[in-house]
């Protein structure tokens, strides 16, 4: 049963998954149980991406599923759920200002929540300050910024500025990422590094957090 | 119909009138000089897609906003001062002498924007500040379980559905009746009572004034294109404008989440849609084009790159309704040029289809490995691309000058390559962007 549920998930078969998940709670079925498996499920889902067999839509329908999946256990975790005991590190992430893509972010985002990363997604067109105000009560060891325009390389670069003129430059890691970014706007902006793909994205902050 | 014989031409024929007609434009009062230099350019670019080696490299850019920034403008300028407009137009075409005109056809009218209440887009003072161009807002404007409302009257779904969610002040078009209705005389009365709505009344009177300024918007930017076109003699090469279907659907109607999740959920009904996309897309390519005068269709892609999907929901769902739209343009005799934005490493193999007739087309490319696309591409279809846009913003003129150097040596020695920009140019140094012209002149052999 656990099997099935975990293979009807990682092979996106979306209906079965639910129905599959609804047995096991009426059966009473531990729901931290499932949420190991339903975890253990995402992070196949990541390596089938990194292998490159998987892309967009798997991710997307990953999500989507597991979305309803915690609907359906909220009511019996009752105060359990939220704490994710995740504990790889923080990444504070979002698309910079004068920008309102988000595709690969949310993809970034996607990866590292699979791979044990407690994720704070601020949306996009975020302000430097906004960013800096945010890090300040997140305290991630890592910040990604995102950006598919090229008019967005100075709002980076005015970002990691603002990291610098908050005194917290220091204490983080700033990694960039996007279309056209490359080692040319990593210099630029003044960021330590940046990924092409959501892959490179998630050894980065492992690589800074000290667990790759 | 450019000719009274028309439906009896073959394409190969149809093209080389549609050519002649793009390389001999009537009623243009050109200087000496850009008479010169718009057979020069007509000329290399007509080569170059033939695969011939032309009489040297065309250099046509892929521009976005960054002739206002460059002129000292606004993006919003762009959208709204129709004089500033033409200005930066001007200023960009007699400093650069690209081979290939920037059309100020892309970058308005806001004032018919913000008059319909668009919400499809954010915009300079809309949403995006005064520096920024406009940006796609996705989002679920058309529903999952309306597939096939609009699969069975694509008219109908546009006009009562989603133009009424797109555009604000359409939306009481949501309460007309459908144009099929209209069969019988009794049923003519009936009909026309949703129009006699103060709401409907109101949107149609919006409708009728963004048609006067959409009348002003033409004029102004005729007479900018116009004057570019007599002067500098830089030949328009986005004449017509067509989409993938798979785009149409993810970018503006289902959005891109909702459209990958019904890859898996219901992936008949994205398919059925993208057959109806595929004869109207055909057709908005050839008419555009048409009224243009230009046999070029220009066709930006956006969900097939690199990492947006595996190759096998590629091979189902992206690659044969692009190439029916391909293949429906090439057999009206004209030349789909087809700008691949990001990576394309992964599809090349696809590009390479025995089925498209060899120099028929156009594939730009921007972060896709070029030497892999002249090993594909090469003898097939002409290729352009791909001077990275970072190089241009926060790049050296050296670093520009070499990566041309390197791109011409290795794919540009045997004819049916273009120099350009890899991803629409926004902005960047005004040296980096001369030094492309610059190196693309230098180094053509």
């Amino acid at each position: 049963m656990q099997e099935k549920l975990f293979n009807a998930i990682v092979e996106m078969k979306e209906d079965e998954a639910l129905a599959l998940a609804r047995e096991e709670l009426e059966g009473g079925k531990d729901p931290l149980e499932l949420l190991d498996l339903f975890r253990k499920a995402v992070e196949e889902v990541g390596d089938r991406y990194e292998k490159g067999e998987y892309f967009l839509p798997e991710l997307m329908m990953t999500g989507q599923i597991m979305e309803q999946m915690a609907e359906l256990t909220k009511d019996k975790l009752k105060g359990e759920y939220g704490d994710s005991g995740k504990t790889r590190g923080k990444v504070l992430i979002g698309t910079v200002k004068d920008d309102i893509h988000d595709i690969g972010k949310n993809i970034v985002r996607f990866m590292l929540d699979a791979n044990g990363f407690e994720v704070k997604d601020l949306g996009v067109d975020i302000a430097p300050d906004k960013f800096v105000e945010e890090a300040k009560e997140f305290e991630p060891q890592v910040v990604g910024l995102s950006a598919l325009l090229t008019l967005a390389f100075d709002p980076m670069k005015d970002t990691v500025e603002a990291f610098e003129k908050a005194g917290l430059r220091d204490k983080i890691k700033i990694m960039v990422g996007g279309a056209p970014v490359d080692d040319q706007v990593q210099k630029y902006t003044g960021a330590d590094a940046w990924g092409k793909d959501a892959v490179e994205a998630v050894s980065l902050a492992k690589k800074w957090v000290g667990g790759a | 119909m450019l000719t009274e014989n028309w439906t009896d031409l073959t394409p190969e024929e149809k093209l080389e009138t549609r050519f002649d007609i793009w390389m001999n434009p009537e009623g243009v009062e050109f200087t000496p000089e850009a008479e010169k230099s718009f057979k020069e350019r007509t000329q290399i670019i007509k080569d170059a897609v033939q695969l011939k080696k032309p009489s040297r490299i065309p250099i046509c850019p892929m521009m976005g906003f960054y002739p206002f920034p460059y002129a000292g403008f606004t993006a919003q300028d762009a959208m709204y001062d129709y004089d500033k407009l033409g200005k930066a137009m001007k200023k960009y075409h007699q400093d650069f002498q690209p081979d290939c005109l920037a059309s100020s056809f892309l970058y308005g009218p806001g004032k018919i924007f913000e008059l319909l209440d668009y919400r499809l887009y954010k915009w300079p003072g809309h949403g995006t500040s005064i520096n920024t161009p406009y940006q796609c807002w996705e989002d679920e404007y058309m529903k999952a379980d309306e597939y096939d409302q609009m699969i069975n009257d694509p008219s109908d779904y546009w006009m009562r559905v989603y133009l009424p969610r797109i555009f604000g002040a359409l939306e009481p078009w949501k309460n007309l009746a459908p144009f099929t209705d209209l069969v019988e005389l009794p049923f003519v009365g009936a009909s026309l009572i949703p129009v006699g709505i103060p709401d409907v009344q109101e949107a149609f009177k919006k409708y009728l004034e963004a048609g006067q300024l959409a009348m002003e918007w033409i004029q102004a930017i005729g007479a900018i294109d116009g004057e570019v076109l007599a002067t500098v003699g830089t030949p328009l090469i986005l004449g017509g404008f067509s989409k993938a279907p798979f785009d149409t659907l993810g970018d503006t109607m289902r959005g891109t989440q909702p459209l990958m999740l019904d890859l898996f959920r219901r992936p008949e009904k994205v398919k059925a849609a993208m057959e109806t996309l595929i004869p109207l897309h055909i057709e908005m390519g050839v008419r555009t084009s048409t009224a243009n005068k230009c046999p070029f269709v220009f066709m930006p892609l956006h969900k097939g790159a690199d990492g947006f999907m595996s190759n096998k929901q590629y091979a189902e769902f992206y690659w044969p309704q692009l190439k029916a739209v391909i293949l429906g343009l090439i057999e009206e005799g004209l030349v789909p040029l087809v700008f691949a934005e990001g990576g394309y490493n992964q599809r090349l193999e696809f590009l390479a289809d025995p089925d498209i007739p060899e120099g028929k087309m156009l594939w730009f490319f921007d972060a896709t490995d070029m030497e892999k696309v002249k090993e594909t591409l090469h003898g097939k279809t002409c290729f352009a691309g791909n001077v990275p846009v970072s190089l241009f913003k926060a790049g050296t003129p050296e670093q520009i000058d070499d990566y041309v150097k390197n791109l011409i040596d290795k794919v540009g020695q045997d004819g049916g390559f273009i120099l350009s920009n890899g991803a629409v140019l926004d902005d960047a140094h005004a040296e980096n962007l001369k030094a492309m012209f610059e190196a693309g002149k230098k180094y053509s052999p």
